[in-house]
């Protein structure tokens, strides 16, 4: 199973300072599928994403992509190798226009490629080619949402990590970021793991499902699997 | 009214040096919060590098090249040696780096260049330039002062403007996380912003000594007035240093004609106070609350 996973994690060891939030967490996602990652604040989901995509080094453990290990690289190293992290709260850099935002999610690759990469976002999200030159602090909170996901489809990446997608938003931007995440991985191939708090809308999306607890994985399963389990919804998902 | 027009042309001159100087102090603190003491000495030492090739070679365009690499590299070197290792402590740390450097810099220029006045030429005449029979109080070389720092500001700005590297440097100083986390290269980046930043010091020193004598403290006063410049321009924008410089420029040309030219740098002080009074976040900066 392992070795066909896209993005595959063992025994991961993190935290911060003394702290150890994730204690020996393992997963792996097949290509072209989307893992939900759910629990409690505090659970170590926003940690994971942050040591998968480098900004956290990890204590033990491995971080494999198509098969390479990438744990203790640079957060700048491991995008470089096909890993795109968009963090929680937009992460929109407000003072750039839209195309300067989504031009700078490109600049890892090739010149010729780039051209073709904004093309491409401006197909899919013509909201954006409408006000390419508007600055982007100009965009609604959704729009933002949608802006930084296609800023990170710029570079072209194998694993796409998605920290908390639907905070703030509206519920009808909350239906079309998900449904995004879910026509991205059919239309694709992409990779996703998607950290939620919204643990009902994650996992109407989702192929696999992971619930983290204090730092610790308590399930790991089918999405659907997991929905219908209603002890597990009501100690760690709330719903 | 002669009066008027050759003080306000001749303060304008003046101002772009103090633009030169305010332009490398903002390409740093935007990238870095770091406001960097060194950049008078930075200057000073590479116009002595300039002085030495003119001597040597006998061309002053073959000093004004070296001194513009001299500054790319010093600039870059400086970064990536010293100044990264202060780059996220403590503001106070790097306060004391640069400090520590500017003293380096001025003691080995004492050491190696020794400690006299020197004179260094100018590019082209420094004899005023007369329309009829009104002076305009600017010389050829006042004009080319002004030209080079102008045509250099302009290629900055189109860099930063439209190329990828421009991006990467705003992006950078905007949001160094973000940038870090699309795979932009923070650390490249930053040397390469204090390259910049030591070219245009080392423009304004081989400009601005031209006019006045090369010494190891030269450009101790240069500073102050340039940093003057950068805080009425709001630090933040490059746009805001130029037109600080020019403002600062004038109104020091209007005070040294008008009250007496001995308190120069003592109205470039008050001004600066008064600025930070009365808009402390200077004429242009839009970024007073994100400070990061």
């Amino acid at each position: 199973m392992t070795d066909a996973a896209a993005l595959a994690i063992e025994d991961l060891v993190a935290g911060y300072g003394q702290v150890t939030v994730l204690e020996a967490v393992s997963l792996a996602a097949k290509p072209g599928t989307v893992t939900a990652v759910l629990g409690a604040n505090g659970a170590g989901k926003t940690t994971l994403l942050r040591t998968i995509s480098g900004l956290v080094r990890p204590r033990q453990g491995r971080v494999l992509i198509d098969g390479s290990d990438l744990a203790r690289r640079h957060p700048e190293d491991i995008t470089r190798a096909g890993v795109a992290h968009v963090p929680e709260g937009q992460g929109v850099v407000t003072e750039l226009t839209i195309e300067e935002n989504l031009r700078l999610g490109g600049l890892i690759r090739r010149g010729s490629a780039r051209a073709a990469a904004l093309a491409d976002a401006y197909q899919r999200f013509p909201l954006l080619a409408e006000r390419k030159r508007w600055q982007a602090g100009t965009l609604s909170g959704g729009e933002r949402q949608i802006l930084v996901i296609a800023r990170a489809l710029m570079a072209a990446p194998r694993v796409l990590l998605l920290d908390e997608p639907s905070l703030g938003l509206a519920p009808r931007m909350v239906t079309q970021v998900m449904d995004l995440i879910r026509r991205l991985r059919d239309e694709t191939g992409l990779t996703v793991l998607l950290v939620e708090q919204n643990a009902r809308s994650a996992l109407a999306i989702a192929d696999r499902g992971l619930v983290l607890n204090l730092g610790k994985v308590v399930a790991a399963d089918d999405a659907a699997t997991l929905s219908a389990d209603v002890a597990l919804r009501r100690h760690y998902l709330g719903f | 009214m002669q009066e008027f027009l050759e003080f306000t042309l001749g303060g304008i001159a003046t101002g772009m040096i103090y633009a030169a100087i305010a332009l490398s102090l903002v390409l740093i603190w935007r990238g870095t919060r770091i406001l960097n003491y060194s950049q008078g000495g930075m200057a000073m030492f590479t116009t002595y590098i300039a002085w030495l090739v003119i001597k040597d070679t006998g061309s002053y365009w073959a000093g004004f090249a070296v001194a513009l690499a001299a500054g790319l590299v010093l600039g870059s070197v400086l970064e990536y040696t010293v100044v990264r290792r202060v780059e996220n402590k403590a503001p106070l740390n790097a306060v004391i780096v640069t400090i520590g450097l500017l003293i380096l810099l001025e003691g080995l220029a004492g050491i190696i260049y020794g400690g006299q006045y020197r004179s260094f030429p100018a590019a082209f005449s420094i004899k005023g330039l007369n329309i009829g029979s009104v002076g305009l109080g600017i010389s050829p070389n006042d004009l080319f002062t002004a030209a080079a720092v102008l045509a250099a500001a302009l290629i900055l700005a189109l860099v930063f403007r439209y190329t990828s590297i421009g991006l990467r440097l705003r992006a950078t100083a905007f949001a160094p996380a973000v940038a870090r986390l699309l795979g932009v290269r923070i650390g490249r980046v930053l040397t390469l912003g204090w390259a910049l930043a030591g070219l245009f010091g080392a423009l304004a020193g081989v400009l601005v000594t031209s006019s006045t004598f090369l010494y190891p403290n030269s450009m101790d006063s240069i500073f102050v007035l340039g940093f003057t410049a950068a805080v009425i321009g709001g630090l933040d924008s490059p746009v805001g240093a130029v037109v600080g410089g020019i403002v600062l420029g004038v109104v020091l040309s209007y005070a040294g004609g008008y009250l007496g030219s001995n308190l120069v740098l003592v109205y470039g002080l008050a001004a600066l106070v008064l600025v930070l009074m009365i808009r402390p976040t200077g004429l242009f900066s839009g970024a007073a609350t994100r400070r990061v």
